[in-house]
This record gives structure tokens, sequence and C-alpha cells, in this order.
């Protein structure tokens, strides 16, 4: 009964939803609650976490009480870690890059670094793409909105 | 009252024919119509990105522009259906079923020209029901205490989280996770900071527009990257002149034109229904009363029309709830909703009275936005087409830069970027567990607001609970929940797999649905 209970999305949304609420509840608890007249600021997270928890659980009921079906699977057929990783990393290289070299370079990166996430994306298309971005980005952000980010610094 | 709102309109129409305004009102649908063509790209990435891009325009203009874009992106969600079977924008996911033999069979242009028709008709359509309903609406709500208030949000969001796509359970899930998110940052009457984890910049709460932009914007493209095919470009060849539907299609449509207008517009008012549900009620309606129900799928004119005008219709019709009461029917209002309260405006019934302009201008340009549409879509039916062929791989690393710089210039404050990037990481997570992200942002927008009404109902009734049965209005709200929970329970029981919602498409799993 177990092992197919693991195999079930629901049981990991469920699971995860309970595990959430419990932690909510616990931890509005530390907050002052007041009384039902005058609440106190953890009253109305508490009661939240509540109704998450509950709703976790059935879900949880719901993972228990359907069969198993064949193609139930959590991660997508096709594992795009090169994918993912890209994209995340994108808006990682724009703030360590923003923070120290200004708005070109972190534009840059990021348009680029995105891009390689692509299975058929080379190095030259994405150079391009990113250079074409960057180019019309700080044109319309540096000199149209005029957001107050040097386009090149050096240091912090 | 008819008259004083025909002599509102009148001012809305100076409103939102100044200049400035329906050159917004231009960006904003133009922007629309394109992503709406683009495969992979929705109406909801494309308004959270726009909207850091808004705060330094005055409240007017910004609105109509986030509300151009969503209905402008139904226009272009059509062709994309129609030409290339790929039901990437939910609405119209039942447009392909006839849309696209009907592109085989060499009538693509028709059927294309036929939805500008329907679309524009049953776009009106929605736009007066909201001139007429709104004051109606507005007079009632203005009675409204905290606990009715408190009641009608309720009904609001549970109505909004079980009525979409997907478990219902689910759905109350993520919206009590928008409204825990909503709590994060200091509490209002105390100030005590909640769920802060000691971080100062989390003490003014989540950025709407880093939750909007994780969501809609980083997990759409984690879960989209590499999945999208090539478009095949085979029959996008289509010329203006191929857009005049012949005598026969034109007599076909147009009945069932009118018939998709009216569930439309009767979806709209229902929260939490949008216009997908419309869509495929339509479109089964159409089948059922048909007199030949077995041609459909093989290129009926009318399977095109209906949903169409109906899809319409329930998207003029969504702003109604939202703009009259302050409560959002779906993300895509929230949205607009939270755009309204960047501005410093403060969304519920007395909106209309204390910002005509916004109102009335917004109205307005409704129909100056969808004359502008037609007039785009037609002439220019080439470019749209053209537009098709831009591969996902150019599309997203664009996007990404927007997202990073969208969410930096909102408080500029790189800790923001980090925010969404974790927000995107939690999406997407989230959305391989089967949950739907936009009863988030339903929760977030309300949250803040449920809470206050919810404190001071309990305030005024000394802490007595039931104070929410014991006002009649208050009462019918609370009923209406509680029916609307035992009507879920029953479906589940009596067919566990066939919700109304979730019907049969024949959707190529290869095509990630964007968000709505």
């Amino acid at each position: 009964m177990f092992r197919t209970l693991v195999k079930k999305r629901d049981f990991y949304a469920g699971g995860l939803m309970t595990l959430l609420g419990a932690a909510v509840t616990l931890d509005s608890s530390t907050y002052t609650l007041g009384t039902l007249t005058h609440m106190g600021p953890g009253m109305f997270p508490l009661m939240l976490g509540v109704v998450l928890t509950f709703i976790g659980v059935l879900i949880l009921g719901t993972a228990a009480a359907t069969p198993l079906s064949d193609d139930e699977h959590i991660m997508p057929k096709q594992r795009e870690w090169r994918g993912w990783a890209c994209i995340l990393a994108g808006p990682i290289f724009f703030i360590v890059l923003g923070e120290f070299f200004g708005l070109v370079p972190a534009t840059f990166s990021c348009v680029f670094v995105s891009a390689l996430g692509d299975r058929t994306s080379t190095l030259k298309d994405s150079a391009i793409l990113a250079a074409g971005v960057t180019f019309f980005g700080v044109l319309l952000f540096s000199y149209v909105l005029k957001i107050p980010f040097p386009m090149f610094r050096l240091g912090h | 009252m008819f008259s004083t709102a025909l002599t509102d309109l009148w001012y809305g129409f100076g409103v939102a024919l100044e200049p400035h305004n329906v050159m917004w009102c231009f960006i904003g649908v133009f922007v629309g119509n394109m992503v709406g063509v683009l495969p992979g790209m929705g109406p909801l990435a494309t308004i959270s990105i726009l909207l850091p891009l808004t705060f330094g325009i005055k409240p007017v203009g910004a609105i109509l522009m986030l509300a151009g874009v969503f209905y402008g992106a139904q226009y272009g969600g059509a062709i994309c259906s129609i030409l290339l079977n790929l039901p990437c924008h939910p609405p119209h996911a039942v447009t392909c079923l006839d849309g696209f033999p009907l592109t085989k069979k060499g009538r693509g242009g028709a059927a294309l020209g036929i939805t500008v028709i329907s679309s524009f008709v049953g776009a009106s359509w929605g736009i007066t029901e909201m001139i007429f309903l709104s004051p109606i609406l507005v007079v009632v709500a203005l009675k409204f205490g905290p606990a009715e208030i408190c009641s009608l949000m309720l009904l609001g969001l549970l109505a909004g989280s079980t009525l979409a796509r997907g478990s219902p359970l689910k759905g109350v899930a993520m919206t009590v996770l928008g409204l825990l998110i909503g709590i994060v940052g200091s509490d209002i009457e105390t100030g005590t900071p909640r769920f802060t984890f000691g971080i100062p910049n989390l003490f003014d709460g989540v950025e709407i527009v880093a939750l909007a932009l994780g969501l809609f914007g980083i997990a759409e493209f984690m879960k989209s990257v590499n999945q999208l095919s090539e478009v095949d470009t085979k029959y996008t060849n289509v010329k203006f002149k191929d857009l005049r539907p012949t005598r026969e299609e034109f007599r076909r449509a147009i009945p069932a034109m009118f018939r998709g207008t009216i569930i439309g517009s009767l979806c709209a008012l229902i929260p939490g229904t949008g216009p997908t549900i419309a869509s495929f009620i339509s479109y089964a309606t159409e089948k059922k009363i048909s007199k030949t129900p077995e041609l459909f799928g093989t290129g009926m004119i009318e399977g095109v029309a209906c949903p169409e005008a109906s899809t319409h219709s329930s998207v003029q019709g969504d702003f109604i709830p939202t703009m009259s009461l302050g409560i959002p029917g779906d993300a895509v209002m929230a949205l607009i909703l939270g755009a309204l309260m960047i501005q410093g405006i403060v969304p519920g019934p007395q909106l209309i009275t204390e910002h005509p302009d916004i109102f009335w201008g917004l109205i307005a340009s409704f129909w100056i936005g969808n004359i502008i549409l037609v007039v785009l879509n037609v002439p220019m039916i080439g470019l749209w087409v053209k537009l098709l062929t831009i591969p996902y791989k150019y599309l997203y690393p664009s996007a990404m830069f927007f997202v990073a710089i969208g969410v930096y210039s909102t408080n500029n404050d790189m800790f923001q970027v980090g925010e969404v990037v974790v927000i995107g990481i939690v999406g997407y997570l989230l959305m391989l567990l089967d949950f739907h992200p936009a009863p988030v942002l339903l929760g977030f927008v309300l949250g803040p607001r449920f809470e206050e009404n919810f404190r001071r109902a309990m305030l005024i009734s000394r802490g007595d609970v039931l104070v929410f049965i014991k006002h009649p209005i208050s009462g019918v709200f609370i009923g209406l929940c509680v029916l609307l929970i035992v009507l879920q329970i029953y479906w589940r029981l009596r067919s566990p797999k066939s919700l109304p919602t979730e019907m049969p498409l024949g959707t190529d799993h290869k095509v990630p649905a964007a968000a709505e």
C-alpha cells in the first residue's frame, strides 16, 4: 500500500501542503494571538495554517483513495537540466554582474546564459541575441525610462 | 439610471480619446495581439512584464494599456489556434477543433474573418453589459459592511479557485498559499513583522511584480524550454482578400455568434468561470443544438464563431466584478487590480465615484481598442502570420531580461531579482505537483483586504463569529459558498474523472499551454 502511495504525485502534493500548513500554524502561535474581538497579528495566519493543514490532509486522502494510474510521473518525461539551470542562472548572473559591473554586462550575461538553455542554440546565436537585447534594452531603460542603474561600474 | 450611464460613457470617451490615452491603448492592444500570436507567451506573463513599466505613467494610461494586452491577446490567440492547431492559449483551445480543419480545407482565411467579426460582436455585448450592470452593482455594494465584504471575498476566492482548471482541492490550497504570501511583511495594525525570516527587505511584503514574474515568467519558461516544437508553416499563407467569408458561411455563423455572446456574458457574471470555461460551454452547446452534430470537428464555421464570441464577451464581462466590487475573478484581473493598487487607488465599489476617469475611460477604451484590433487584424493579417514563426529560443531569453530588469526597477533593489528566482523555482515545483499557480495571485491580491475586513467585522460584532450568517446579505454569500462546496463534492462523487471543466481536448502534450 505504502509502496504505491509514494509513487503518486498527490502524495507529495498533499504532504507538502500539510507540512507547510503545520509550519505556518506553529510559527503563527509565536505571534500575539489576541482575542476574537481584538485579533492580534497571529490570529489570521493561525487560521490559514489550520485550513492549509486540513486541505493537505484531504489531498493526501484522495491520493490514498484513487488507484495509481499507469502514466503517473512526477518529474516530466524529458528532464531539461540544462534548460532549467540556464534559465535560473540568467537572473543570478544579472544580480552578480549588475551589482559589480553595471547594466550592460548584466543584461548581456543574463540573455546569453538563458539562451544557452535551448538545446539547439549555439554560442554565436546566443551572443548575437544577447547583443541585440542589450542594445535595445539599455536604450529603453537607461535613456527612455531613466532607471537609476549605471551602464558600467567597477566594484560596489 | 440609463441616461446617467450614457452621459458617464460620453465623459469616458472624452478621457479615452485624449491623445496619450489612445496611444497607451494602442500600445496595449498591439503588444497583446503580438503575444497572443506568439506560441509560448501568454497575456499573464506579458502583463507582469509590462507592470513595472507602468509605474511612471498616469493610472488611466496604465490601466488602459494593461487591459488592452489582455483582450488584444484574445484576438491573436485565435490566429494561432486556427492556422497552426496550437492551443497555446486556453480560451482558444476549442477553436482548434473546427478552425484547423477549415484551414486544411483552404477556408482558414474565412475562419479568421468570422473570428474577427464574432470577437467584435462578443466584446461589444460584454462592454454594454458592463456599462449598465456595474452602476447597479455599485449601488448595492456601497451598503456593504465589513462582514458582507468579507463573505463576498470568500465567495470570490472559493469560486476562483474551485471553478478554474484542475482539482478544486488543489485550487483552494493555492488560494490559501496566496493569502499566506500576502501576509508576509509588517502587520497593518501592530507593525509586527510576520513570516519575514528576519530579512529587512521583506518587511514591506512580497512584491506583486516578483510574485507574478516568478510564477508566470520563470516557472513557465522552465516548463516550456525545449518543449515547443518547430511551427509548421504549411497553411499560414493567408492574405487580406482570403478573410472574406462566403454568404453561406456568414448566414450560418451569425446565429452561432449571438448564442456564444449570451453564454459568454452569463459566464462572466460567475466569478472564477473566465473565458476558457465560457468557450468550452458554448462549443458544447453549439454542438448539441446543431442539426448535424456529427459534422463538428470537420470544419464547421459555427464551431469557430460561437466559442470566439463567447470568449470575448466573457473577457470584457470579467472586468465587471473587478472594477465595480474590487473582487477579481481570475489571475489576470488580480494583476490589473494589483496595478491599480500600486498606483495608490483603492479598489472597491467607491472606485466609480472616486475615479470616474479610470472606470469610464476604461470602458470607452474597450471600444476604441476593439476597433483598433479589427483594423489591425484585417489588413495586417500577413504580419501576424509572420510573427508565428519566431522561434521560442529567441523569445524566452529576451523575456528573461525583462523579468530581471522589471523586477529590479520596482524598488531598485537586487534583492527582488533573487526573490523572483526563488518564487520561480517554487512555482515550477508546484506545477510539477499539478498545482495551478493562478489562484495564488488571487489570494495574494485579496489577502490583506480580507484580513483587514475580517478583523473589523469581528471587532464590530464583539467577537461573534456568527455575524457572517446573522447579517442577511452576508448570510446569502456564505450560503452560496456552502452550495459551491457541496456541488463540488457531489460532482466528484458522481463522476470522479469527468469534471465539467476538464473536457477531452485532444491537446498535443508537446505544446504546453501558456497560463491564461
